[in-house]
């Protein structure tokens, strides 16, 4: 009997070929599609691989990172015995400042050159792109910070490479940057781009500033961690509750 | 404009009167506090000034989840209308306060947790209109707007927690009285009441002067859309 014959229902298939698969059906489509987590992936090599072979955005952060650290020598009276309260104020600064530089730049970046729209025409979760951006930031915030940390214990004689203050600089740069990327989405929409995305991200990044002070000068006069538990605690929440607000309306901010 | 609805003439009349009997209230039925004297009536209008800031902050954040969800308009004037009135509120409730502190703190200001979260709140909110002003397309602009309307407003608690946390490892006494006292004084049942009466007519204040904010919003949108038809 003809196959065709027996198959009543479902669409009758010439023999030997295969329909392409609409989106949206479970069938192998003809190209692959990324997974959530493959798209993520992609866009944070790609933002790694630009900087790579530019260089532009670190290298901008990190000089604007150390002058700042220069100027406050200057600014406040950095000598021994005030040095250990004012360290983890003078980094904290320094590390809001850069990561904003950052911010800007990065979201910039696909804007002017188009990258964000051909993001945006990709079949992936809008989620994905703001994950992949958040990753590639902090990325390049931690890489800034690694290089200022050694830098500011050389020339100011203290020790920063604590065990805890890492953890710390590493939670608060996560808040920081979760918040940041997406306020600086919307920044880079605007008039204003540059001028308004500090303006927008301080009041909001409060928490994460205070928190991340205390708990640095904490871990560097060497307090007690019972006593220093509840600023790590409210960093840990404040990551928390931002990154998973900003992820579900990240939608809203860039779609057309 | 469209005709001024009944209701809303009502309403405007109710509270002008209500903000007069409470006005009343304050400086001939609540007693004269013993130890602070004449300066602390401002303390029923300062509150209830706070709690319209408060409650503006709390409607644009409704608002902008409303309009994210639905994408009508009305959410987006209803949200500027809420953050410009609560600027305004905000801004009375930390000069009153400022007012107050003076004579029985010693200082016009204190980093207090309920000061600092106060004056953060003012400058989300004016980074909100800022973010409006740069945004020329109607609809980008309210959904930016219920977008940080929504980010603002879950960023006050943990401020407030975080400046909280601040001062109790590090409490500081200014001037003869400890700034963290402010509020627990004993309130009789006079002085109860005319916070209480105060809170409700700065509410019935907030309701009236939104409502106007609407209208002028829908007007202003109409005449958005009819620029925008004639320039085609």
């Amino acid at each position: 009997m003809d196959e065709q014959e027996s198959t009543p229902i479902g669409i009758s298939q010439p023999q030997g070929a295969r329909l392409p698969a609409s989106p949206g059906t479970d069938s192998k489509p003809l190209a692959s599609r990324p997974g959530f987590l493959g798209a993520v992936w992609a866009v944070v090599w790609k933002d790694l691989s630009v900087e790579l072979h530019g260089r532009e955005m670190l290298s901008a952060m990190l000089v604007f990172a150390l002058l700042v650290i220069i100027i406050f020598n200057f600014a406040l009276e950095l000598d021994a015995s005030t040095r250990a309260t004012v360290t983890s104020g003078v980094l904290w600064v320094t590390f809001a400042f850069a990561g904003t530089l950052g911010l800007n730049r990065s979201m910039a970046m696909e804007k002017d050159r188009g990258c964000l729209d051909g993001l945006l025409l990709a079949p992936v979760d809008r989620s994905a792109i703001y994950f992949g951006k958040s990753i590639s930031n902090l990325v390049f915030m931690l890489v800034v910070e690694a290089i200022v940390l050694p830098v500011y214990s050389v020339l100011y004689n203290t020790n920063l490479l604590k065990p805890g203050l890492l953890l710390v600089v590493l939670l608060g740069s996560i808040g920081y940057i979760g918040v940041g990327t997406l306020l600086s989405s919307m920044a880079v929409q605007t008039r204003t781009r540059d001028i308004l995305l500090p303006i927008l991200l301080f009041p909001v990044a409060i928490p994460v500033l205070v928190a991340a002070v205390k708990a640095s000068s904490g871990f560097l006069q060497g307090i007690e961690i019972s006593e220093i538990m509840p600023w790590i605690n409210l960093l840990i929440v404040y990551d928390i509750i931002f990154l998973a607000a900003s992820f579900m309306v990240f939608d809203f901010v860039v779609e057309e | 404009m469209e005709p001024k609805p009944t209701t809303l003439k009502i309403l405007d009349i109710v509270t002008v009167v209500l903000l007069l009997l409470a006005t009343l209230m304050v400086f001939f039925y609540a007693p004269l506090e013993a130890v602070m004297g004449q300066v602390q009536k401002v303390f029923y209008f300062h509150v209830a000034a706070g709690w319209v800031g408060m409650l503006g902050f709390l409607a644009a954040a409704f608002a902008g989840l409303m309009y994210l969800l639905r994408s009508d308009f009305k959410w987006d004037i209803a949200g500027l209308a809420a953050v410009e009135i609560g600027l305004v509120f905000a801004f009375i409730n930390i000069v009153t306060g400022s007012i107050w502190a003076r004579p029985i703190w010693n200082t016009w200001w204190t980093w207090d947790p309920r000061l600092t979260t106060a004056t953060i709140m003012m400058l989300i909110y004016a980074a909100y209109l800022m973010l409006r002003a740069g945004i020329e397309d109607p609809d980008r602009r309210a959904r930016f707007g219920a977008v940080y309307a929504i980010i603002g407003f879950l960023s006050v608690p943990l401020t407030f927690f975080s400046a909280r946390l601040f001062r109790t490892i590090h409490p500081v006494v200014i001037g003869t009285n400890q700034p963290g006292a402010e509020g627990s004084f004993d309130m009789t049942t006079a002085m109860l009441q005319t916070f209480l009466f105060s809170l409700l007519v700065f509410t019935f204040i907030f309701a009236d002067l939104l409502w106007h904010r609407i209208r002028l919003g829908r007007l202003s949108l109409k005449v958005e859309q009819l620029k925008l038809k004639s320039l085609e």
